[in-house]
Order: structure tokens, then C-alpha cells, then sequence
């Protein structure tokens, strides 16, 4: 019933604790050698949904397979499975080897097999100099690595990451976030990432996952789900600053559709609608901020005035506020732009990366 | 990095405008010793202390007199002829009864009960404690409920019910019924502290260790039992003490033979034959008390430290 290709499958997945549903009838299927994050806001049942797959949390209903053999029943060691922890969870009273050790030593393997797992691991990660220091004597970021390499010597199919940098402060996040990209370029193994930080997920994944209130809204590769989020949420949750929405209806204007906002119109010409758009409908108009061009940019496309409410230079950027028809906007310029506050700006939305949702489903239309 | 290069800035400020900086109050400000909060505070402790102490003192240098001595009812003065005849006394000649060994035999019964008593009833609530905290089990908040309620019932509403269970069983009398008495008594408490201690270590530890794929003992024995030194040493200390301490259940559940030490000493204490021999009772007072108080005196630090580590979390 699952597809060959698939590496790990979810089949209808549901998880209650008593009254409250964490998931519902959740279905997912992660190709072999794909890298999947599961994105979301804390209490999505991201992590649930992890802790489902790697049998630490007993499903209500549903199956699970991993490699095409359902584990729904199996212990976690069973399921050939690695899993790294947000808090590392090393085992404070054994070294750094012991640690790397434990899981086989426990499956009664033969010690020059483990030595030679343990080497390998170890110089994948760089982390043989610290083989005989206990974790209390580790770094953060050395602590991680650790604890990647517990999941790497289990010689597993899947490895599952449960926000493993969310402890970590910024720059040593940045760097091991292109350290796990970097290891699963050469495990090619199936990875599957927890995180609520879009940064990490944008950049790690080959498809994102993003849940809300235990269903995935939606599935797609980044830059997909970036530029054509397919409901609402989606797209306010992905992208820093945050999607411009405007509230508004559709209308007809000499033969063509616009957007109509507190008396201003703007044309759709360009927009790639997925359902025909019919005039009086409400909708919600959404342009990313680096989706809008100001003054020298302009190529001749329909323009609008605005006026300058508040510059946030950010250094490479420059992130500036307009009011314009009703609505504050933020426009993403270069960081030599300048503008004065109150200053008058041309701007013209690039519509055909921008998004159109009904405002009743908030889905795109 | 932007923080340190932040200060470092600050600091370079500083040292230029530091010839411009007035005379007056800078960095800590001086405290004095003699304030009038430090007399108060130490006056109070050093009587407190004084207070408590006291008795000690008259028990020890009671002990130290011989009976003339005694009987001059100097009690605070120190003794003029030490003498450890009453230590010896209590120790290996105290009448009790028809028996004329001393306190020894009531020592060497108190360690045959302890020993066993401790180590069951660690051993048996330190495993229950981790079953509750980690392997959740359909009914398991409930019997740990109905374990908790257990710390609150007075033990007088059970000897007589224990007594007449241990008669049935054929152990009424005997030391393993005492230690089994001991164990069962221990439980709800110890497992109340098992479990919260276990319950504040990560809880992820436990899911790498499951991932890893370490069983039910594996995980108790390999991994939680290493992290878990305070609590065993409050838990040992807990059980030596109640246990050495307890006087009912040994009075109840002992036949004179296998008295513990605290009912002997009762009964050389109360003797009412013959001189009351003031220094042999001390003595032998000091020497049922030498085991807690060495307990204390050993772990003392541990025993706070592991206190404080199982009444973080509930």
C-alpha cells in the first residue's frame, strides 16, 4: 500500500490526551534521502508527530512505516532510527565515547565493531579529541555534535531532529545548521527536522511541512511555499518581515479585474489566479515586502502614492513603512536607500509573486 | 562578541574622562562588622546554639563522673576524675530484665533490623519511584495517590491488624517480621521521594536512553541510578534514623531477645531496682544516639543538596 520510494509514511494519524487532539488524521509520506521539516509555532503537535514516529508516544489511531515495514507496535530501537534532542539529553555520568557507545553496548555488539563505528562518527563530526571528556566538559555546540553522533553510529535510515539548535545562541546556530545540511549532502540519509525557527527550515529543507493545530497546512518545497503560500497563515508565518495584507474586494475596471481598497485600485494584471475572480468577492491582498517597488524601480507598471511612516535601517537592508490606502505597509529596499519621514514615495506591487486569499476561508485563490 | 567590544568601548571612555572623576563614595561600599544587625544576628544564633547544646554537655560530662560524684549534683560542673566505667558499663554490663550484657545486644538486634530495612525499602520504593515518574501505566496517578495517602494514616491504626497478620504468617516476633514491618512503612514516603527526584531529571534522557534502546532495568540501572547519589543518601539517612530511632514497632513486634537497642535502653533507663546510676543512663543514652548523629555529621552536606534537589519539583 505505501510507495516504494518512501522512507518514512504516515497513514491517518491521530493522537488525543483526553479531550485534546494533537493530531488528526495526519498523512505524510517523506521520500528516501529527503530532508522534511516540520515547521511550526509551539503547540502545533510538531513535536508530537515526532515523538509518534520515533515510538516514544503511542498513537490514538493511525499506522506509521518506516522503509515499507509498519512500526505502528514496534519499540523505538526497532524502527532504525536516530534522534537528537533539543536539550542533547547526553548521559552526564559516561564520556563522550561511552555516550556514543551506549546504545550498542546495549544491543550486545562486538567491541572492535562498535571501535570502528565510534571512529567513523568521530571524524565525521570532528569530535575525537573530546572522545574522553564527560558533557559537562563540552561546549553547546561540541554537546550537539555529541548528540548527533549518538544517532550516527546507530547506522540508522532516519534520523530525527527535535529543534537540536533551538539551545544554542545565533552564531554557533548558523553554523551548525550548515553543518547538518553539509551531513546530510554526504549521509543522504532521510532526516526529519523539527523547528519553530524559518530560517532553519528554509534553508535545511527539501520539502516543509507547516502544522497548525495538529494538521499540515501546507507541504511543499521552500521556495513553493514561500512564494505561493496556499492559505493565509502559511503566509504570514513564513518570512521575516511579515507579509503586507491588505483587506479589500475584487472588482471590474474597464474590462479587467482589480483589487479595490479603500477607494484605490489595483490592477491584477499578472496574477496567477487558481480559481476565476469574481467581481464583490472580499479578499485579502498579500505582497512580501521585497515584492514592491518604489520610485527608481518602477518600469512603467501602475503606480500608487504613499507616504513615509517609519525607516528601519537594517544594514544590508532598509525597511521602510508607508501608509497607503488605509493599510501600513513595509517595503524592503537597499540599505544605501534612504528616505526622510513624511517623505512621498511611487510604489507598484509585483503581482505576480504576490498572493490572493478569500477573506472568509483565507485560502488562495 | 558585540557586548564585550560594547564594554570595552565604555572602558575606554571611562579611563579618558578618569582625571575628571570627583572624590566621593566609589565601588563597594564598606560594610561594618560590629553593626548592630551583625550583634543581633550572632547573639541570637550563639544563644540558640547554647540552648541546644546544653544537655549534651551535662549528658557527657555526667557520663564521665563516677556515682560519688554524681551524687554532689554539681551537673554543670566538669568531671573532677574522669572515668569511662559507666561508658563500659552501659555497654557490656546493664542489667535488663534477667539479662546482664548491656546495651551490646540491643546494638547488634538494631543493626540486624537496619541493615536489611534499609536496603529493602530503598531498594523497593527507588524502583517504584522511577516506574511512576518515567513509565506511566494506565492507574498509575491513582496509585500513587492512594501510596501518599498511606504517609497520613497513624501507624497505631495498624499494629494491631500487622500484629495479628504476622501471627498468621508464622513471623510474629521474630526479626524479619520487623524488617518487613519497617519496609512497608518506609514505602509511601521514600516512593514520594523517588519519584519526584526522577521526575525532575530531563526527560529526554529517558527517550535517548529508549532510543538507544535500553530497557526498563537497563535505564533504572545504567543510567538513572548513577545520576541519583543525593537522593539515595537522603533516602539512606531518612530510613537509618527512623529505623534506629523507631521504639513501637520494636517494643510491639520483638520479643525480649531481639529487642533493638532503643527499647533496651528504655528499659535500663526505667529500671526501678537498686541506686538509679545517673552516668551508666547517659552513657548508654549517648551511645543509642552515636549512630544518627554520626549519619548526620558524615553526609550532612548531602543530605541538604539532596533535600533540595527532590522538593524542587512535585
Amino acid at each position: 500500500m505505501t510507495d516504494l520510494s518512501n522512507s518514512v509514511s504516515i497513514r491517518d494519524l491521530s493522537l488525543h490526551f483526553g479531550a485534546v487532539t494533537v493530531l488528526q488524521n495526519l498523512d505524510l509520506d517523506i521520500k528516501d534521502g529527503e530532508f522534511l521539516v516540520l515547521l511550526g509555532s509551539s503547540g502545533c503537535g510538531k513535536s508530537t508527530l515526532l515523538n509518534c514516529i520515533a515510538g516514544l508516544l503511542e498513537p490514538t489511531d493511525g499506522q506509521i512505516f518506516i522503509k515499507d515495514k509498519n512500526v505502528t507496535w514496534e519499540e523505538p530501537k526497532d524502527r532504525g532510527i536516530g534522534m537528537v534532542f533539543q536539550s542533547y539529553a547526553l548521559y552526564p555520568q559516561m564520556t563522550v565515547e561511552k555516550n556514543l557507545s551506549f546504545g550498542l553496548r546495549v544491543a550486545g555488539m562486538p567491541k572492535d565493531e562498535i571501535a570502528k563505528r565510534i571512529a567513523r562518527a568521530s571524524s565525521i563530526l570532528q569530535i575525537e579529541p573530546l572522545l574522553q571528556r564527560k558533557p559537562a566538559a563540552l561546549s553547546g555546540g561540541q554537546r550537539q555534535r555529541v548528540a548527533i553522533g549518538r544517532a550516527l553510529v546507530r547506522d540508522v535510515d532516519v534520523f530525527l531532529f527535535d529543534e537540536p539548535l533551538s539551545n544554542l545562541d545565533a552564531k554557533l546556530r548558523s553554523e551548525l545548521r550548515v553543518e547538518i545540511k553539509r551531513l546530510h549532502q554526504s549521509l543522504k540519509n532521510t532526516m526529519i527536522y523539527v523547528t519553530h525557527d524559518q530560517i532553519e527550515a528554509l534553508t535545511l529543507a527539501d520539502r516543509i511541512a507547516i502544522m497548525k493545530s495538529g494538521v499540515i497546512q501546507q507541504l511543499d518545497d521552500p521556495i513553493t511555499i514561500y512564494n505561493r503560500p496556499r492559505n493565509k497563515f502559511v503566509a504570514g508565518f513564513i518570512g521575516s518581515p511579515s507579509m503586507n495584507f491588505l483587506t479589500g474586494e475584487l472588482a471590474e475596471e474597464g474590462g479587467h479585474t482589480v483589487f479595490r481598497t479603500h477607494g484605490t485600485s489595483f490592477s491584477l494584471a499578472g496574477y496567477e489566479a487558481t480559481e476565476t475572480l469574481t467581481p464583490g468577492r472580499k479578499v485579502v491582498l498579500g505582497v512580501r515586502p521585497e515584492h514592491i517597488k518604489v520610485d527608481g524601480d518602477l518600469a512603467g507598471e501602475e503606480a500608487h502614492d504613499a507616504i513615509v511612516d517609519i525607516e528601519e535601517p537594517m544594514g544590508a537592508d532598509n525597511l521602510i513603512w508607508l501608509k497607503l490606502a488605509g493599510h501600513t505597509i513595509s517595503v524592503r529596499i537597499g540599505g544605501a536607500r534612504r528616505y526622510a519621514v513624511g517623505a512621498k514615495v511611487r510604489l507598484g506591487f509585483d503581482m505576480t509573486m504576490a498572493s490572493l486569499f478569500d477573506a472568509e476561508t483565507e485560502e488562495r485563490i | 562578541m558585540a557586548n564585550v567590544s560594547t564594554l570595552n568601548a565604555t572602558g575606554a571612555a571611562i579611563d579618558a574622562v578618569r582625571t575628571e572623576i570627583a572624590a566621593g563614595p566609589r565601588g563597594k561600599k564598606p560594610k561594618k562588622v560590629l553593626s548592630r544587625r551583625n550583634i543581633m544576628i550572632y547573639g541570637i544564633l550563639g544563644l540558640a546554639a547554647l540552648y541546644y547544646l546544653l544537655p549534651l554537655y551535662v549528658m557527657v560530662v555526667t557520663s564521665l563522673k563516677g556515682m560519688p560524684e554524681v551524687r554532689l549534683g554539681n551537673i554543670f560542673s566538669p568531671p573532677m576524675e574522669i572515668t569511662f566505667e559507666p561508658w563500659v558499663k552501659a555497654w557490656a554490663e546493664a542489667c535488663t530484665g534477667l539479662n546482664c550484657d548491656g546495651l551490646s545486644r540491643g546494638f547488634w538486634n538494631s543493626v540486624r533490623i537496619l541493615v536489611p530495612s534499609v536496603i529493602v525499602s530503598i531498594a523497593v520504593a527507588s524502583v517504584s519511584g522511577y516506574a511512576l515518574a518515567n513509565w506511566r501505566f494506565k492507574g498509575s496517578e491513582l496509585f500513587f495517590s492512594v501510596l501518599i495517602i498511606g504517609a497520613f494514616i497513624p501507624y497505631q491504626v495498624m499494629i494491631y491488624p500487622l500484629v495479628i497478620i504476622l501471627r498468621e504468617i508464622g513471623i510474629y516476633g521474630s526479626l524479619t517480621g520487623l524488617v518487613i514491618v519497617h519496609t512497608i512503612f518506609g514505602m509511601p514516603i521514600l516512593t514520594l521521594l523517588f519519584r519526584n527526584y526522577f521526575a525532575g531529571l530531563p526527560e529526554e534522557l529517558f527517550k535517548a536512553a529508549r532510543i538507544d534502546g535500553a530497557g526498563f532495568w537497563q535505564i533504572y540501572g545504567r543510567i538513572m541510578l548513577p545520576m541519583s547519589l543525593p537522593i539515595f543518601v537522603v533516602a539512606i539517612i531518612i530510613q537509618v534514623t527512623g529505623i534506629w530511632n523507631d521504639f513501637l514497632f520494636g517494643v510491639v513486634f520483638t520479643r525480649p531477645d531481639t529487642y533493638p537497642m532503643t527499647v533496651q535502653l528504655n528499659n535500663i533507663v526505667n529500671s526501678v531496682q537498686g541506686v538509679k546510676e545517673y552516668n551508666v543512663n547517659m552513657a548508654a543514652t549517648l551511645l543509642t544516639g552515636a549512630v544518627p548523629l554520626i549519619v548526620y555529621f558524615v553526609s550532612g552536606r548531602l543530605f541538604v543538596r539532596g533535600i533540595a534537589a527532590g522538593a524542587v519539583k512535585g
